[in-house]
């Protein structure tokens, strides 16, 4: 498959009155083209600086590329001057934001918005602008689009909200699409909706998707590929049935075994305990060492290399070593694990890799 | 089951009553909380779940209805005296851990608060060791006591909060949507707490949320709301098992599950108020199908439910 954007070895730290906050401590990932991959991992895990840093968003002087390189288009994204950059945020690459609220300007109608990026980047006149803008709100469901283009943000329901707010994002036919937590404030029966229109246009402009989301059932959804972030570090990645039912790192573990499935009896909830790991003096060893009931005497002196496990799939625990200690997994895990082929507990099943 | 310990009847509140912009939040609402359960309250953004709940815990006013508390009417006219004694019985856990401590004082006084109030401290020592306790109880240690709210992650903050609403010795305690804003990590321990101190305390909850998952996994029964209507309500394993008002099963077909071979063949369903066909005369109301699940349905409608029922 056609790689379309690498992230290198990537580091970034904030400078802050405390210290140097390290919110990215050496990232790797490749992004390929027309896939989705989700990026999960908890508050201060570094997903949003990650993707923030590619489309260049963070303060300039604050935050700071210690180390690596952003590949789009065979040029260096970190290495940008801003002009360069400006011609490539909102055509190339586009993102949607998480509050549907604050993200569109409330004294502007919609359809201004909308033909914004298009004037921008196109050259394209108001009128050839507004008919396309026209089509696009088409495009995300939303009825009467004519008489729509002149209303503002405050006539629309959140979930419309995010509709517009998806059609801006893809006015340029961006090559990749950076959707931040975009359906955490919305209601369940509107997040689905907006999930669905998300995939269909996916197929429709063959777009490549950076979804970043906390909630692993989203996840499940929409992910071909999934990178598992925990204390600015990926500590899995592998393709959606890899990392839900193989998964080797206990992190994932414990973010698999904490959420109640809605057949989750009586007994008592997994919860990982402790708090996220301090990036102003980021742990020595592997970050999650001091909350893993799994942690190795070396996982406090030394971080742990990336592990084969398939082509697709590596993990980030000295428990793949080969003189690793035998471990069993937590009870949800092995239930996950025996209905997948290559796993060491599958037992025969319904998952077709 | 157990005695009622709240029984909320025909529980009305409307906004801007009267006017053109009437909202009808929580439009004749019915039911009971039993001592010692969980009840969970779940549905979209706007339905009224949260209104509901300020409202039983007269944050509010309400429009019409009552609430009874262990027999005694919430809203009936009362005395500054017989308030304060009914607000320690009853407590609220916020959403927003950020917005409902105050930033300027310590986590002393925050939790002590309650204390002071009601005068349930002898003295100052008193008071301290009651706080220390209370930390205690929820996780924390004592030290957190000397620190402002700034000084805590969004868990500890929740956990503080849940303190605080401790501190006057509640028999029931309103959670609204007390783990939305936390990580997955943390809202998996919030939830276990409230569970232990639940077992320790014998405490009863009315858990508002809207993550369908969670609110299985902490109620022992469930109701839903939509439009201001409590559209259905029956134990949890039996809601999740067998919805029956097209509302709740569009809800359900809704909820994102941690396995993707579910989500590929999930198939979703959409709910059209319209689908019901009304006819002019036609008088809902909840209606008991099994024991213990009721429906809002016509006479019609709770026909061909019984029908459906005994053919299965």
């Amino acid at each position: 498959m056609e790689k379309i954007l690498e992230v290198k070895d990537l580091e970034l730290s904030f400078n802050t009155f405390a210290g140097e906050v390290k919110a990215i401590r050496g990232v790797n990932f490749d992004l390929y083209k027309g896939e989705t991959l989700a990026i999960v991992g908890e508050s201060g895990s570094g997903k949003s600086v990650t993707t923030k840093s590619i489309m260049r968003l963070l303060p300039e002087n604050s935050a700071v590329f210690k180390n690596g390189e952003i590949l789009f288009d065979g040029r260096d994204l970190t290495k940008l001057k801003d002009k360069e950059m400006q011609k490539i945020r909102g055509k190339d690459i586009s993102m949607i934001f998480q509050d549907p609220m604050t993200s569109l300007n409330p004294t502007m109608p919609i359809g201004k918005q909308i033909t914004e990026p298009l004037l921008k980047h196109q050259k394209i006149g108001k009128a050839e602008a507004k008919r396309i803008a026209i089509d696009l709100l088409r495009m995300v469901g939303m009825p009467n689009p004519e008489q729509r283009m002149k209303q503002y943000p405050h006539q629309f329901s959140g979930g419309q909200r995010q509709r517009i707010v998806i059609a801006i994002a893809l006015a340029c036919n961006p090559k990749i699409l950076i959707a931040d937590e975009p359906t955490t404030a919305l209601d369940v029966t509107i997040q689905a909706q907006i999930l669905e229109l998300m995939k269909d246009l996916q197929k429709k402009i063959d777009t490549s998707i950076i979804f970043i989301t906390h909630d692993l059932g989203v996840v499940a959804n929409v992910a071909d590929r999934v990178a598992v972030m925990y204390g600015g570090k990926i500590v899995e990645i592998g393709t959606v049935d890899e990392i839900f039912y193989n998964p080797q790192h206990p992190y994932t573990w414990g973010l698999l075994s904490s959420m109640p499935s809605t057949d989750t009896d009586d007994e008592k909830l997994y919860a990982i305990p402790g708090t996220p790991p301090d990036l102003l003096s980021p742990p020595k060893g592997d970050a999650f060492a001091l909350r893993s009931d799994y942690a190795l005497a070396i996982d406090l002196e030394e971080p742990p290399p990336f592990f084969k496990v398939s082509d697709t799939h590596y993990a980030a625990t000295w428990l793949l070593h080969p003189d690793a200690p035998n471990v069993e997994p937590p009870g949800t895990i092995i239930e996950r694990m025996k209905s997948f082929p290559g796993s060491r507990y599958y037992e025969g099943g319904k998952v077709n890799v | 089951m157990s005695e009622k310990l709240l029984e909320i009847r025909n529980l009305k509140q409307y906004f801007n009553q009267g006017k053109a912009n009437e909202v009808r939040a929580v439009d004749d609402i019915t039911f009971d909380i039993y001592k010692g359960e969980t009840l969970g309250l779940v549905g979209e953004s706007g339905c009224g779940k949260s209104t509901t709940g300020r409202t039983i815990i007269r944050l509010y006013n309400a429009t019409g209805g009552e609430v009874f508390f262990n027999g005694e009417d919430v809203h009936g006219k009362k005395s500054k005296k017989d308030l304060k004694k009914f607000n320690r019985k009853m407590q609220m856990i916020f959403q927003d851990p950020y917005a409902s401590l105050n930033p300027r004082m310590k986590v002393m006084d925050i939790i002590a608060e309650g204390i002071d109030i009601h005068g349930l401290a002898k003295n100052q020592t008193d008071r301290r060791e009651m706080v220390h306790d209370l930390l205690e109880t929820v996780g924390l240690s004592k030290e957190h006591a000397n620190r402002y709210p700034h000084e805590f992650s969004g868990g500890q903050r929740q956990r503080l909060g849940i303190a605080r609403a401790l501190a006057v010795d509640p028999e029931f305690i309103i959670a609204d949507e007390p783990i939305s804003a936390l990580d997955v990590s943390i809202q998996a321990q919030v939830v276990n707490l409230l569970k232990e101190l639940q077992e320790e305390k014998g405490l009863t909850y009315l858990f508002i949320a809207h993550d369908l998952s969670m609110v299985k996994y902490i109620s022992d029964r469930i109701g839903v709301m939509y439009f201001g209507k409590l559209v259905e309500l029956a134990p949890a394993d039996e809601l999740y098992k067998n919805p029956l008002h097209p509302y709740t099963q569009s809800l359900l077909s809704a909820i994102p599950l941690p396995d993707p071979d579910y989500e590929r063949n999930r198939v979703r369903k959409a709910y059209d108020p319209a689908s019901h066909n009304y006819e002019e005369g036609e008088e809902l109301s909840m209606r008991e199908v099994t024991p213990g699940h009721f429906v809002l349905c016509s006479e019609r409608e709770f026909k061909s439910i019984q029908q459906e029922m005994a053919t299965v």
